[in-house]
């Protein structure tokens, strides 16, 4: 499997990071470079083996659906870049 | 009492319980360290108001009797931690300016303890590296130099100021995390002791998360007893972890007998790899004989996937990374990129997500995005995801046949130098981490010992590698190896 700067730049897109048109190539390069080294998984034979999910055998614990934490709206808001009455504020996002 | 910066986390312990000294004249020793060391780059943020309220109300709870083991110890905290109303970074710009809302559950059980904060450590960006330079503060510098020249050498990577800010004595131990490496590379390199210990031990909550599966906080210390004593400060179940483990933490110093009469401790052959420098294989054979000598009794093992662990570590750790950061958007926090006129939403993640990390995390998040992309998800994500079961296995396997422990080299080298890395493809700096990851993928815990220099006198260490849960046991065999390497070798002040 070979990456083109074609598909760099969607990978790029895919991850919201912009990338200029002139740095794609070397980026190309560098993903067949760790994808080359990430293929020898290919030899291993898994047949039969189950995707692991959880590294020690637990069952993840339960809770009462019910609200247990809110009222927090200054503390979350603190660290926002723009926030304005109570909001985050982005860009005009639907024309 | 002099160089009260010196001293571990036991003896300070022991000093402030007889009223020798004060956890205020440890905190100003360990302040005055930190003001003469700028040339190392470890710590990043520096709190000696904090530090010096928190000695305060320590040596009032000293005096009052009964306080916890870790009460007065001034300690270092690693980037990664988010520390109440004090900047956590993770090492990064995006996060440049946030200030955390919230504690981290292992710093506040460490501040529950009595532990005095002295700033926050350097480290990799988002603990992605092994050498420190991927740092948006720029790397912090190895203490140590090798004998005949004075190339500044990486302290290791993600934990590197945390293991240089123990080294030099800027504090009498550090907190540290540990996602393939990250803890017991770094503690190698510079001579120092590190645990990563059980999946599930350390609550992960407040914790910057890179790779959720594998990451775990540990300490780094100055002995195997100090890091025992930490650990024990630092575990807890904690609900706001739904990975968190429920079982109750055990007196881990108490267990430091050393005494490994009758344990059986397994020699993997797929750790002896081609193009691993004889100094490390020498270093080992010495490791076995001093286990040997303590009344082990070793026993050959096989762990045949261990090859494959990089290369599975290197699906699944950038695939949970780009899940896990594509929260920084530029909406709830940290770095927001400037918009041009005409600009979107789009435009704002894309941009800001550039200026915000730096080419190491770009790469990882692409990677992790590429993996987990459709039509790639089974090839890779799911293939890795089941060699990692293989690998689990492996573990489980000689577990049941009665093995107690496994013992390893921690590093395929001594320190490196800084800036020796910078032309070499990212696949290099990967294998670092060839004899650590295995324990991650696998959930085990592993300590790092130094345990002996190379020809330049730089340290190197050994690895030990437990079954799940028994830390204690784990800590008394790297008790008993650390009382037989003897390794008692500081670095020359430079700095």
């Amino acid at each position: 499997m070979s990456i083109d700067e074609n598909t760099a730049a969607r990978v790029a897109k895919l991850a919201r990071i912009k990338v200029e048109p002139e740095a794609l190539p070397a980026l190309a390069q560098e993903f067949n470079g760790i994808l080359g080294f990430i293929e020898q998984l290919s030899e291993v034979d898994v047949d039969g083996v189950e995707p692991m999910t959880s590294v020690t055998p637990q069952r993840l614990k339960r809770r009462a659906d019910v609200v247990t934490d809110g009222d927090q709206q200054d503390k979350v808001l603190a660290n926002a870049p723009d926030a304005r009455e109570g909001f985050f504020a982005v860009p005009k996002v639907v024309e | 009492m002099t160089d009260l910066n010196k001293l571990g986390l036991a003896d300070a312990r022991d000093a402030l319980r007889k009223g020798e000294t004060t956890s205020k004249a440890l905190t100003e020793a360990c302040l005055t360290a930190i003001e003469g060391a700028g040339a190392l780059n470890a710590f990043v943020h520096h709190t000696p108001e904090i530090a010096l309220k928190q000695a305060e109300a320590a040596d009032t709870r000293i005096k009052a009797g009964n306080a916890p083991a870790m009460c007065g110890l001034p300690i270092g905290i690693k980037d990664l931690f988010c520390t109440k109303g004090v900047p956590s970074q993770a090492g990064s710009r995006i996060l440049e300016g946030f200030l955390p809302e919230y504690e981290s559950t292992v710093s506040q059980n460490l501040f529950d303890a009595g532990a005095v904060m002295l700033g926050k450590l350097n480290m990799d960006e988002f603990a992605m590296g092994s050498s420190n330079e991927t740092s948006v503060y720029g790397n912090a510098v190895n203490p140590w130099r090798r004998s005949d020249d004075a190339t500044a050498l990486t302290p290791g990577g993600s934990s590197g100021g945390s293991a240089a800010a123990v080294a030099a004595d800027l504090c009498l131990a550090a907190t540290g995390t540990d996602t393939g490496g990250s803890i017991r590379q770094p503690a190698a390199f510079t001579g120092t002791v590190g645990i990563k210990p059980t999946y599930g031990r350390c609550s992960r909550w407040g914790v910057v998360a890179f790779a959720s599966s594998l990451d775990q906080a540990g300490p780094m210390t100055k002995s195997v007893r100090d890091a025992a004593i930490m650990l024990e400060a630092m575990c807890s179940y904690d609900e706001k972890d739904s990975t968190s483990a429920d079982l109750a933490v055990p007196n881990f110093e108490a267990a430091l007998t050393g005494d490994v009469r009758g344990k059986k401790i397994g020699i993997p052959k797929e750790y002896r790899m081609e193009g691993t420098p004889q100094e490390i294989e020498a270093l080992w054979q010495d490791g076995i004989a001093m286990m040997k000598d303590a009344g082990a009794e070793i026993v050959d093992i096989s762990l045949p996937h261990t090859k494959y662990a990089l290369p599975a570590y290197y699906v699944i750790a950038p695939a949970e990374a780009s899940s896990n950061l594509a929260r920084y958007d530029g909406v709830r926090f940290g770095h927001r990129a400037k918009l041009e006129q005409g600009d979107g939403i789009t435009e704002l993640y894309e941009k800001t997500r550039a200026e915000g990390f730096g080419p190491e995390v770009q790469r990882r998040v692409m990677v992790g995005t590429y993996v987990l992309s459709a039509g790639f998800y089974d090839a890779y994500y799911n293939r890795a995801r089941k060699v990692r079961t293989l690998i689990k296995k492996d573990f489980e396997d000689v577990f049941a046949q009665g093995i107690d422990s496994i013992l390893t080299p921690a590093t395929p080298s001594a320190a490196f130098g800084l800036g020796e890395m910078a032309d070499a493809d990212p696949v290099q700096m990967y294998l670092n981490d060839v004899f650590t990851v295995t324990v991650n993928l696998a959930g085990l815990p592993g300590i790092a010992v130094p345990a002996g220099t190379d020809h330049q006198g730089l340290p190197l260490g050994l690895q030990l590698i437990g079954r799940p849960w028994e830390e204690a046991d784990l800590l008394s065999s790297a008790y008993a190896l650390e009382q037989r390497a003897g390794f008692v070798a500081k670095p020359d002040k430079w700095w």
